[in-house]
């Protein structure tokens, strides 16, 4: 038996609060705010395709411009200040080399025309230079902290991304799987945006030091808006 | 069906070592069989239809013994006969029941297998010193075409025979056969060809498979056609006094439950009874109940594709021994194993086409000259229809069509790539060769062009990965054109993805002791066999489901596996059941919509199931031969929309898909729907019967063919069937590989998901190959979209309307099955049968 799809209500872009500053979370992958004009992405992932197809694995050559076009909708959209794009940026050192000339000619058009942070990943521990914009190992904005890979709690304030968090739950004996961004009100933990990045359920052991126990909330991505579930509603991979 | 042997041949063309043999034993060559060795003599490819027990194995190796008994056994004279085979326990199999004759006769001729279990030192021994006859399976064909040496290896060959070759030749599987034919055709250019096929409709299209097809025409092989055997006895199981208060044919399920008891009875009173049912977990339910009902502790044993190799084999042993009174059994078996002594048939659930029926029957008694016994067991009140029909057919003779296919792009693409792996292509001989190939004759120079760079680059029209080709041009010479493999990693990958078969993701099961304080990784346990990853996702721990015949509980999951203890619960959680893998055939269909035009053939039904009829015709109408009956009425606060296509569920349920796109655009806001192997309901808000009155939404233009164009497009870019089918395009086609050596296991748990490539090629590149592939696959399978067409412009201008103030009879058992959707517990099941008979008692009520 199939139902139609039906809206769910469609409201504002809901609001997480980290250390008492809130977050737009948009149904893209990325998190907004509003106050400093800010908008942070994670695990870009740019030219995973290519670094399968360097091994014999020819994935279609569109991840890269497909990630750019979604982010190029938002910037025009959200007329950021500043995008702070939280590592793994770039899916390894030899990303820039095999990049399409016009997919890179875009990343730089976008990261010059605004205040861009790269933040350093261990896919890309040191980002390629030619893209504009400037690389740090973390940023720290009032009581919030961005860097790549989250530490063992307490983090207090930290944004990170690196382990690409989805979430499963269960509605009337359908499961969804989304990615999602999780947090626990002390730290916030983004989801991969790029086109081809997997995810790893927050109930992986991998979460287990970084949101103990299970008082923390998996914000799972919608088409349209995105939707907090608590962690004991959640399931396992 | 009845095409006369070309000419009734002699005895005298055997050798005396053949004759003596036979008279040894009693026996005499059968036409059939002199005349392939007459055939063979002549240098003639031979399609042989005989149906089982008419010595079809003998018949096809007969040839070859004869030349190879002429020869000198002290000469190294190469492989002289290829036999391919579905199944690999076919391969052992035939290989046994062929060593006998060769042994008795002295024959020097050595007979090998060649599987995926065959050890890798004989393997490569076979390589070296090839048997006489080798044994083997279309993906062991397609390695040994992709090994440097096979035109050394391949080019003494003189004869291929492919068994059950009407189950190889309509599939991928057989698309990538016609080409390891085609590159045996070159390598070994006398090469005969001898296919072994049980009765089919339209044995031209086998003729033409078997033979390698000119540019311009067709050629057929040459055809010999056995003598049927004896009519088969073939009974429907129904409630035993008809009229009395136990006559109960449930509306709707497919359990059959009820007739269980009938079941073991027959198992009683028969010596070996083979039970085959249509789905896993079906067998894994008749597997239970039976043993509920046997008090007797007759040795009744279970056998399906998720049982471990370890445990089938046990059974399959315990059977050739005779020591089973019953096998409850999958279409596992429904192929070539002679099991000798299995005396009675008993099919559970409709047949869903009449040639798989016959093929089943065919598994009882071997002996040619004794009718086969079958017992059909309807599940329910549509599926009475349907096993009167088959029984019908069958008796007959009558057979399905085989619906005519064009070679996949996808395999086309695995094929090419193992070309390269053997030794440098030109790329238009290699054209030419491929068109020779049956399924792939309507294949253009340019869509051949776009396989080859699809294996090379990925095909894609943003070049950049020319780099990483996987095809390097030759270039030893002035002008040749050839291209070979790029590097020995392309054909190590080659070899590791061969193969047309993708497999669900599977979880191992494993059985632990109950309360142990160990994680459950470090258990350890019983390995009891393989399911679907799917399935296991549906549960929660502390669910239970039945699996290898045991209630299971399922604790959790470790890594790979999925960690289960004893469950002391006599009620498991069953996977719901959706009827079958496998769609009603067209042609079943078709006599079932006559059943119901032709009352004077009720007589055959059992009284429920007439009285259902009969108030069906009163309360409505009956559907007729060629219209299409459509029902609108009320019921609780919605309005259905129930039509009787008889088209099987995946049509139905693309239809579904479709019409509820037109209604909602229409404002009859569709709400959902649900499809059956016979009929699909709609409920709307509005209702659509009023709405084809007031002319605001006209029926016919509602199922108007002009459906499979934009909307099944729209629908088709959303669809989760179409990514499933491009995952399995893709690894068939070696974009993706099966498993990347030392990386996780399962397949949520590779590096990327195929579902986000296909979005990102969709998008970007929407004309790509794979994505072509992909929706021929899909039109031809998940969504039958063919026979939505075909059954659109049948009903073209033929569409009944019938407006009810409510549920009509026809329209329960459809409607029943709302709901039962998930895995349902014993709390469903009681609201549902409560629910049940208010619906039944709505439609029968007479005022």
């Amino acid at each position: 038996m199939l139902k139609l799809k039906r809206d769910i209500s469609v409201t504002a872009a809901p609001s997480l609060t980290v250390c008492g500053v809130a977050f737009d979370l948009l149904p893209e992958g990325a998190a907004w705010l509003a106050e400093e004009r800010l908008l942070v992405v994670a695990d870009l992932h740019f030219e995973k395709g290519s670094a399968f197809a360097a091994r014999g694995v020819a994935l279609p050559p569109y991840d890269t411009r497909a990630t750019i076009a979604r982010l190029e909708a938002l910037v025009a959209r959200l007329k950021p200040q500043t995008l702070v794009a939280l590592g793994d940026s770039f899916h390894d050192g030899e990303a820039e080399a095999r990049m399409d000339a016009d997919d890179a000619a875009r990343i730089a058009r976008l990261s010059r025309a605004l205040d861009w942070v790269w933040i350093a990943g261990n896919h890309d521990p040191e980002p390629p230079q030619g893209f504009g914009g400037v690389v740090m190992e973390a940023l720290h904005l009032g009581p919030l902290t961005f860097r790549h890979e989250p530490r063992s709690a307490p983090a207090t304030g930290e944004i990170s991304g690196h382990l690409h968090p989805c979430a499963a739950v269960r509605v009337r004996g359908r499961r969804l799987r989304r990615r999602c961004f999780a947090s626990d009100g002390t730290r916030m933990i983004m989801p991969a945006f790029g086109a081809y990045a997997g995810g790893l359920n927050v109930l992986d052991a991998a979460y287990d030091p970084l949101l103990p126990g299970l008082g923390f909330h998996a914000w799972m991505m919608g088409a349209r808006t995105v939707v907090p579930v608590a962690a004991h509603r959640l399931e396992s991979d | 069906m009845t095409a006369p042997l070309p000419r009734p041949p002699e005895a005298g063309i055997l050798p005396p070592v053949f004759t003596r043999w036979f008279d040894a034993r009693g026996w005499r060559p059968r036409a059939h069989q002199l005349a392939l060795v007459d055939l063979a003599a002549a240098g003639k490819s031979a399609l042989l239809i005989a149906p089982t027990g008419a010595g079809k194995t003998l018949a096809g190796f007969l040839p070859s013994l004869v030349d190879l008994a002429g020869q000198d056994a002290g000469r190294k004279r190469g492989l002289h006969t290829l036999y391919i085979s579905p199944l690999k326990a076919l391969a052992v199999d035939v290989k046994r029941n062929l060593e006998t004759p060769v042994a008795e006769m002295g024959l020097p001729i050595s007979i090998e297998t060649r599987t995926g279990d065959t050890p890798q030192n004989r393997r490569q021994r076979q390589r070296r010193e090839p048997p006489d006859i080798l044994m083997t399976t279309p993906e062991q064909l397609a390695l040994l075409l992709s090994y440097p040496d096979a035109r050394e290896f391949f080019g003494a060959l003189s004869c291929v025979v492919l068994d059950e070759l009407h189950a190889l030749a309509n599939s991928k599987r057989g698309d990538l056969l016609a080409l390891g034919l085609a590159r045996l055709a070159t390598l070994a250019p006398g090469l005969r060809r001898t296919g072994l096929s049980a009765t089919v409709a339209e044995p031209d299209a086998l003729r033409r498979y078997l033979m390698p097809q000119p540019e311009a025409g067709e050629v057929l092989s040459e055809i010999v056609v056995a003598p049927p055997g004896a009519v088969p006895e073939i009974s429907v199981l129904t409630p035993a006094d008809e009229g009395s208060e136990e006559v109960r044919i449930p509306w709707s399920g497919h359990s059959a439950r009820h007739a269980l008891p009938a079941v073991y009875e027959a198992i009683r009173a028969n010596k070996t009874v083979l039970v085959f049912v249509n789905t896993r977990s079906q067998a894994e339910f008749v597997f239970q109940e039976l043993w509920r009902l046997n008090e007797d502790a007759l040795p009744i044993a279970l056998h399906h594709g998720s049982l471990s190799a370890e445990a089938r084999r046990k059974v399959e042993a315990a059977m050739a021994a005779g020591t089973l009174r019953a096998v409850v059994c999958t279409s596992t078996l429904d192929l070539g194993i002679d099991w000798g002594e299995v005396d009675l048939v008993v099919n559970m659930g409709a047949p869903k086409g009449a040639s798989r029926l016959l093929q089943r029957i065919g598994r009882a008694n071997h002996r040619l000259d004794e009718p086969s016994r079958a017992l059909l067991v309807p599940a329910n009140r549509f599926e009475v229809l349907e096993c009167e029909a088959a029984r019908a057919a069958a008796l007959e003779g009558a057979q399905d069509g085989m619906v005519s296919r064009q070679g996949a792009l996808d395999v086309l693409a695995q094929h090419v790539l193992g070309c390269a792996c053997s030794e440098p292509f030109d790329p238009d001989a290699l054209y030419a060769e491929v068109r020779s190939a049956a399924p792939y004759r309507a294949l253009t120079r340019e869509d051949f062009g776009k396989v080859v760079d699809f294996v090379s680059t990925g095909g894609y029209a943003l070049k950049t990965y020319d780099r990483f080709a996987r095809l390097r041009p030759n270039a030893k010479a002035e002008g040749d054109m050839r291209l070979r493999a790029a590097s020995p990693a392309v054909i190590q990958q080659y070899r590791m993805n061969v193969g047309t078969i993708v497999e669900a993701p599977m979880l191992k099961v494993r059985m632990v002791k109950r309360g142990g304080r160990r994680p459950l990784g470090a258990m350890g346990g019983r390995y009891l066999g393989e399911i679907e990853e799917y399935f296991i996702d549906q549960l929660a721990p502390g669910d239970t489901f039945l699996f290898a015949g045991h209630v299971l509980r399922f604790e959790g999951l470790s890594e790979t596996d999925a960690i289960v203890t004893q469950s002391s619960s006599t009620e498991p959680k069953i996977p719901s059941y959706y009827g079958g893998k496998f769609p009603l055939s067209t042609y079943l269909a078709a006599r079932v919509r006559r059943m119901f035009a032709h009352r004077e053939q009720w007589t055959a039904l059992p009284a429920p199931v007439r009285e259902w009829l009969e108030i069906q015709a009163w309360r409505s109408v009956l559907p007729g031969e060629n219209d299409l009956l459509v029902e609108c009425f009320p019921r609780g606060d919605r309005f259905f929309l129930v039509c009787y296509p008889f088209e099987g569920r995946l049509a139905h349920q693309t239809l579904g898909m479709l019409l509820t796109r037109r209604l909602d655009r229409a404002g009859a806001r569709p709400m959902g729907f649900i499809a059956s192997e016979y009929a699909l309901a709609i409920w709307c808000l509005r209702d659509p019967g009023l709405m084809h009155e007031r002319h605001e939404l006209p029926l016919g233009e509602l199922f108007a063919e002009d459906m499979l164009g934009d909307d099944l497009d729209a629908w088709l870019a959303e669809s989760s069937l179409l990514k499933r089918t491009f995952r399995d395009c893709a690894i068939i086609s070696g974009l993706i590989e099966r498993r990347f050596p030392g990386q996780e296991k399962t397949g949520r748990q590779v590096t990327f998901s195929s579902d986000l490539i296909y979005n990102v090629l969709r998008e970007h590149e929407p004309d790509h190959i794979l994505l072509r592939a992909t929706f021929n696959d899909a039109a031809t399978g998940l969504l039958d979209v063919a026979r939505v067409g075909d059954m659109l412009k049948r009903i073209r201008g033929h569409i009944r309307l019938k407006r009810l103030d409510r549920v009509s009879p026809l329209a329960v058992p459809v409607l029943l099955d709302i709901g039962k959707v998930s895995v349902g517990g014993e709390a469903d099941e009681a609201l549902l049968s409560e629910a049940a008979d208010d619906l039944i008692a709505e439609a029968t009520r007479l005022v």
